[in-house]
């Protein structure tokens, strides 16, 4: 294996932060989705919407550290609070998702299917949490992205024909960003725009269960 | 006029079987002194309506602790184990929203609607388990009703005799909405309750004539880290 091959936790939100323009307004998910602002290109900053009601949620504080008991991010980190942020009710801050004010949001997945449905939330049989805002933010968000693993830890592949697990919507996502393929919604089915770094077309196609749509010409992702 | 009470009497007014607004999210807004007191005077059998479970040792998850629960409609429970280990016994009822179809249910009962209807949940459990598909103008919502509670009890910042309110930060979130959604409304007051005219009334979150007792909090607010 080469020495600075990247991981997935690089290629996937580097991928994703060159989807971002500079001021947008977008809601990232834990994990992998929360990574994308250490990739934004120089000069590129976003505006990052919490569900618990704030825009403009800074660094948090590390534990034990100095902290304003009132302010939280949306993954229960006490936080800071950057230049221009606001903060509002839970009515609002639901209204700025379901009302189409979020470019982006980037979500991570259990499972995504053929015609963009996703699952999140609960495996059957699991742990039972609850979905939070992850329902409102696939149905409301302008664009949802999916930044998962291309496989799970058993090696099965988590683009499927036909999501297993219980919903977090149907037909919601538009793009599948993977650590090894870049891959677009469309009306038609998934088409692979891209490839990581170093990944063939027949590797994406040997480990995914649904069918691709493969043009004639796939790049390596620019990263 | 809002009324200034002792924890003590203000908890009184809260019987076994009522419906229950927990203002907070992740227990910030949550008032944690009128918690300690729902635990000391103990009803029972109450539904409680909060954005999450809180935790083993903050917001609604010592009232499920205490088992004063019987049933608990929130969007989010993971940071609370014995959620799923009661309704595993057959011992509490859960009902999981969206958390966006949760606020704004509860946003409709307290400004007279007659429901939401919303794009979040179709073609999953939600609307399996309760939500009801309708069509309009050739595009399919789902409907739910509207969430009142007999009390809603919330954090505040700031507030007046008038019983206005000023949230901080991230204690607002369900708090201004479940103010508004409740036969009696209680508010836990961080900062010494202040004479009116001392609020900005451009800068007031909750107007005073929708708070009905204030409850002026003693201690510092509890950090609780993740």
């Amino acid at each position: 294996m080469e020495m600075n091959k990247l991981s997935p936790r690089e290629i996937i939100p580097k991928r994703i932060a060159m989807m971002f323009e500079d001021g947008m307004l977008v809601n990232l998910g834990v994990g992998v989705p929360g990574l994308v602002p250490q990739f934004l290109p120089k000069g590129i900053k976003v505006w990052l919407h919490a569900e618990n009601g704030s825009i403009g949620a800074g660094a948090p504080v590390p534990p034990g550290g100095e902290v304003d008991p009132f302010m939280v991010d949306a993954s229960w980190q006490y936080c800071t609070m950057m230049p221009g942020a606001c903060t509002f009710d839970s009515s609002k801050s639901f209204g700025i998702i379901r009302g189409g004010h979020l470019a982006y949001t980037v979500l991570g997945a259990l499972q995504v299917d053929e015609e963009g449905s996703l699952a999140n939330w609960v495996v059957p049989g699991g742990k039972l949490a609850g979905m939070g805002g992850a329902m409102d933010l696939v149905a409301g968000a302008k664009k949802v992205i999916i930044a998962t693993e291309h496989c799970s830890k058993d090696g099965s592949s988590k683009v499927l024909k036909k999501c297993t697990f219980p919903l977090t919507g149907l037909k919601v996502v538009d793009y599948i960003v993977t650590d090894l393929a870049f891959i677009e919604v469309t009306p038609e089915g998934l088409v692979l725009k891209e490839v990581a770094p170093g990944v063939t077309v027949e590797e994406v196609v040997s480990k995914t269960e649904a069918k691709l749509i493969i043009p004639a010409n796939v790049p390596e992702m620019p990263i | 006029m809002a009324v200034i009470m002792d924890v003590k009497e203000a908890v009184k007014k809260i019987k076994d079987g009522m419906v229950i607004h927990v203002g907070g999210f992740y227990a910030v807004g949550t008032p944690e002194d009128i918690i300690d007191e729902m635990v000391k005077q103990g009803p029972k059998n109450l539904t409680l309506i909060s954005n999450d479970g809180g935790a083993p040792d903050k917001g609604v998850g010592r009232l499920l602790a205490a088992g004063q629960v019987k049933k608990l409609i929130i969007s989010w429970g993971g940071r609370t184990p014995l959620i799923p280990e009661l309704v595993d016994k057959g011992e509490l009822e859960l009902e999981l929203n969206p958390q966006g179809t949760l606020a704004e249910r509860i946003r409709a009962a307290g400004y007279g609607l007659g429901g939401i209807i919303t794009p979040t949940g179709l073609g999953t459990m939600i609307e399996e388990k309760f939500g009801q598909r309708v069509t309009f103008n050739g595009q399919d919502f789902l409907y739910h009703t509207p969430l009142k509670a007999d009390v809603a009890i919330i954090g505040a910042y700031r507030a007046d005799k008038a019983g206005n309110i000023i949230f901080r930060r991230s204690q607002r979130n369900f708090c201004e909405i479940m103010a508004m959604a409740a036969d009696l409304t209680i508010a836990q007051v961080y900062k010494p309750i202040e004479e009116m005219g001392a609020l900005d009334p451009d800068e007031i979150m909750v107007p005073g004539p929708l708070v009905d007792i204030l409850v002026q909090q003693t201690g510092e607010e509890r950090v609780m880290w993740r």
